[in-house]
């Protein structure tokens, strides 16, 4: 039996029928098209698929579909709507914070909630921040020189009221 | 000065990757799709008595079911490139038809409408199997047990002796020899990304397209053209983003050839997206070899010989590299030490696991871990200094090209300026000072290094499977974008940029006008593929040597439009110009010689480049227009501006480096903490030094994580215990020290650019820095070595014991 929902993703409200056994981020990949969130473990260790969800970041591999029924989505392809890249997305650039890139959507996604919860966090809290995210290739290392840069920039911008 | 080599240029890949909008296999969409889910073995061995696939049949969205009776005669079995004398090979089907060797091994398939109903049906397959006792330890494997393949007789692939030098004399002579038995334990290479297949026929052409996630999409063609029966120049092999690889992907695996297989038969799109507990049981495993060191030194610290008897644990099938894994252990064991006799005697053991294959450093991970922990020991055993025991037994720079006892010849290096810098940096005296004053506090403070030797840019063909070469072509299209067609694949190394950085340099562009093309065979030439830290030294030498094609071929046509000889033109900054020195010949300040009358009423007014119209020259992108519009360029010349070049390198490359790890072990509990990590690391000339870093640090927290936290696990019965990323354990980022890296930069001779490679440094290098770290924290309790990974409770039980 599939149950109709309706979530907000990126600012556009979608209705849609869905099984109710059909993953949130096989929703947001294959039915909406938006392929920039990842699967990487279905056990929600790895944080490929993280989004933000009602301002939470969330793993949408664990998550059905009709959960986020009414709920407002927003996902690696929301990030620079604006034209303009998220200070986090700049960051990761800037400070080569990514390598085969498979992870990065989900680090940007849980790096960019992790700094609305804490705008100015040492070394060690973003590590620990980022705990549930996996990343194979960097070693992390430009991965937290990416959230570092990224919060300079907003504070930054919150100084200047930009 | 180069504008952009050597500089930290930021990635091109990167805008689309963090957009979100690179293509990976999965992202990819085609109309009328259909799903593929596999029916994988639950046993470590067992007899397949009957399949019942009817239910399965019949489920809802199943359009069709097959097992090794449909496909045993049609596809060929998954092949393994690794030639040694008599090596066993046992004949791996795609899918298995009555025997099955280990947990996850493929039995059948569903292809249905959506991957939800294929996954289902899988659980409507009904097997009879009947248990057979398995195989797990290889040195039970090896001694007897039960057998993988009954009719070999026993569990031996093959075994092989290598090195140089009388071995048992150099052990006899010598002032002591220390001995250790040791375990690199298996490892599972965890790309984020696991593996994943498209396939799509077209009936009409007869052509089939593969999208996969691989390192080699040529070697792949070729191998599946055979595999499937089908012409290779009617098969197409697509990379898009390859979610990283670490080796797990320079393969060739039974779902690639079975997807091709079954849109043939479907005559549709067909795909397979491997979930991550697929990804742990039947993606190539990683090391896998239990091995017992002998090393003699002299009491002066002199190393005199070192012997590594080996048990390769291979698995139940070879994959593509399988059994050669362990010959490139042998090959690196005389680490970045003169060694006057080396014998490996290696013994490739069949027990019921998957394959283990080319995991990143793919067997010299392995060889550093055995000359670095033996060289500790010595260090131990003698009571020296380990810093000094490894400067002892350094060539120095002017021994190279260094010849080792395996045979080989390092290509240049100088050891002890790495050294030397890194103790430097990590201010070895005051730690050792440090850890003293600690001991006497009762504080378990251990420092561990490396000086290790990797050997990369793989390789010369002679030593090679499948060709050691790279190619590349280079070419400049009529509006002057610079085109590169690499056979090189990267996946997350960044050559999108380092290879544009190495053309917008050489032909005078900007980077943005360059586009790195890769990973398709329809529209690159011939290549093998990036692995074994191969792609710059390798690829980018055949990209830097297609760029002096072009040129030479550009200056002839610019000679002809600035109406001079092609001895009298000179190229810089992406300009041809007529030399000032000829031009000074004519008299000091004189303008240039009047140009002849030529018919240039012929070539289309305003299409052409007007030659010296402003007496500056022209562009390389002037002579590209000229030579695709080919109405005036030099007779009997060749029209468009393009050239390929295919790279033979002389030699492979070292790279080497010294780590320096510093922990400190918590005496309450056996935690272990990070208080330093210092690396410098000698990769030859630097091309991009944000992207050496990068791999440096990603290398060092994969060998962190083999020091200390992954295993694949089997148990008794081959079943896998570690099957979910929630068992085995990579790296987090709270689990990884800051890393202080640096470099001293000492040229290959192998390659113009003078480059070596990185890609596996971080992996190669570490692990022994890490462990012996480790071991020296607890030497206060006579703790001389101390097996991967080492766990905090190992060492509660040492510290408890001893209290």
């Amino acid at each position: 039996m599939k149950k109709p929902i309706t979530v907000t993703v990126n600012g556009v409200a979608h209705h849609d029928e869905v099984e109710p056994r059909l993953l949130l981020v096989h929703y947001i990949r294959d039915v909406l098209g938006l392929t920039g969130t990842h699967i990487g473990c279905e056990t929600s260790i790895c944080g490929a698929c993280t989004v933000i969800l009602d301002g939470q970041s969330a793993k949408s591999c664990t998550m059905f579909a009709v959960q986020a029924d009414g709920a407002s989505v927003t996902t690696i392809e929301g990030m620079a709507a604006s034209g303009d890249l998220h200070p986090v997305q700049e960051g990761f650039w800037e400070q080569h914070g990514l390598q085969c890139g498979y992870c990065t959507p989900g680090m940007i996604m849980a790096a960019a909630q992790m700094l609305e919860r804490n705008p100015d966090p040492t070394d060690a809290e973003i590590r620990h921040g980022l705990e549930g995210n996996l990343c194979r290739c960097t070693g992390y290392q430009h991965i937290v020189e990416a959230v570092q840069y990224a919060s300079r920039k907003m504070r930054d911008q919150a100084a200047t009221g930009d | 000065m180069a504008k952009y080599v050597g500089q930290r240029v930021k990635r091109t890949e990167d805008p689309r990757l963090i957009q979100g909008l690179g293509h990976y296999v999965d992202d990819i969409k085609l109309p009328d799709t259909l799903h593929v889910a596999f029916l994988r073995s639950m046993y470590a061995h067992a007899k397949i008595k009957s399949i019942d696939t009817s239910e399965a049949s019949h489920a809802p969205g199943v359009v069709a079911v097959y097992t090794g009776k449909d496909v045993a005669a049609r596809v060929g079995p998954v092949p393994c490139a690794a030639a040694l004398p008599d090596l066993k090979v046992p004949d791996y089907r795609v899918l298995a038809t009555n025997h099955v060797v280990f947990v996850g091994q493929p039995i059948a398939v569903v292809v249905a409408t959506d991957r939800y109903a294929a996954r289902d049906a899988i659980d409507l397959i009904m097997i009879d199997y009947e248990e057979l006792p398995a195989v797990i330890d290889v040195e039970q494997a090896a001694k007897g047990g039960p057998l993988v393949y009954e009719e070999y007789g026993d569990n031996i692939a093959y075994k092989l002796t290598a090195g140089e030098g009388d071995i048992e004399a150099a052990l006899k002579s010598s002032d002591r020899v220390v001995s250790q038995r040791i375990v690199h334990q298996r490892l599972a290479p965890i790309a984020m990304e696991g593996r994943g297949v498209l396939a799509r026929y077209y009936p009409g052409e007869q052509e089939l397209t593969i999208w996969s996630s691989t390192q080699i999409p040529h070697l792949l063609r070729t191998q599946l053209a055979i595999m499937i029966g089908m012409p290779e120049n009617k098969l197409r092999v697509i990379t898009p983003e390859v979610g990283g690889g670490f080796g797990s992907k320079l393969n060739v695996y039974a779902e690639e050839a079975l997807l091709g297989w079954i849109s043939m038969q479907l005559g549709k799109p067909v795909k397979w997206i491997e979930s991550r507990r697929e990804n742990i049981q039947a993606t190539i495993h990683g090391r896998g070899q239990v091995g017992y060191i002998e090393m003699g030194c002299n009491n002066d610290g002199t190393i005199t010989g070192l012997r590594y008897n080996v048990f390769a644990d291979l698995g139940a099938y070879h994959q593509l590299l399988t059994p050669a894994i362990p010959t490139l252990t042998g090959l690196m064991l005389s680490g970045s030490y003169k060694i006057p006799a080396i014998q490996m005697n290696v013994t490739g053991v069949f027990t019921n696991k998957m394959a283990t294959d080319a995991y990143r450093g793919a067997g010299r991970p392995e060889a550093t871990y055995v000359v670095e922990r033996a060289v500790d020991l010595v260090a131990a055993e003698l009571g020296m200094d380990t810093v000094d025991v490894r400067r002892k037994n350094f060539p120095a720079p002017s021994e190279f090209p260094f010849k080792t006892a395996t045979g080989l010849f390092y290509d240049s290096g100088d050891y002890e300026a790495a050294l030397n810098k890194a103790l430097a940096m990590a201010d070895y005296k005051s730690l050792r000072e440090e850890q003293k004053k600690a001991r006497e506090q009762g504080r378990l403070i251990g420092i561990g290094l490396s000086t290790y030797v990797e050997i990369c840019a793989l390789g010369p063909s002679q030593a090679m499977p499948a060709g050691g070469w790279e190619s590349a072509t280079v070419r400049i299209e009529p509006t002057g974008g610079v085109t590169i067609l690499t056979g090189a694949s990267p996946h997350g190394q960044g050559q999108e940029t380092s290879f544009a950085q190495i053309a917008a340099d050489e032909l005078g562009v900007d980077l943005n006008a360059v586009t790195v093309i890769h990973g398709d065979t329809s529209i690159v030439q011939y290549g093998i593929g990036t692995f074994g830290s191969r792609a710059t030294a390798v690829g980018g030498t055949a990209v830097f040597i297609a760029i002096e094609k072009l040129k030479e071929k550009a200056t002839n046509i610019a000679a002809h439009m600035m109406k001079t000889d092609a001895s009298n033109v000179v190229f810089k900054e992406g300009r041809f110009t007529k030399q000032a020195a000829k031009a000074a010949s004519a008299g000091a300040g004189a303008k240039p010689e009047p140009e002849p009358d030529v018919p240039v009423g012929e070539a289309p007014a305003g299409a052409m480049p007007e030659p010296e119209a402003d007496g500056k020259g022209v562009t390389i992108q002037d002579v590209a227009l000229a030579a695709h519009i080919a109405r005036d360029i030099p007779p009997g010349s060749e029209p468009g501006l393009s050239a390929t070049y295919f790279f033979e390198p002389t030699n492979f490359t070292f790279p080497f480096g010294t780590h320096i790890a510093v922990v400190e072990v918590d005496r309450e509990t056996g935690d272990i903490k990070f208080m330093r990590y210092v690396a410098v690391d000698d990769c030859g000339k630097v091309i991009n030094p944000m992207l050496v870093d990068g791999q440096v640090q990603g290398g060092i927290v994969q060998a962190l994580g083999q020091a200390m936290y992954e295993e694949i696990v089997y148990d008794d019965q081959g079943q896998l215990v570690t099957g979910t990323l929630m068992d085995y354990a990579i790296p987090k980022a709270a689990m990884v020290p800051w890393m202080d890296l640096d470099r001293t930069e000492t040229p290959s001779p192998v390659n113009p650019m003078g480059v070596k490679g990185v890609g596996e440094a971080g992996t190669i290098g570490a692990t022994p820095a890490i462990v012996g770290a480790i071991v020296d924290a607890l030497s206060p309790f006579g703790v001389r070595h101390l097996d991967m990974p080492i766990k905090p409770e190992t060492l509660w039980r040492i510290i408890s014991k001893a209290n």
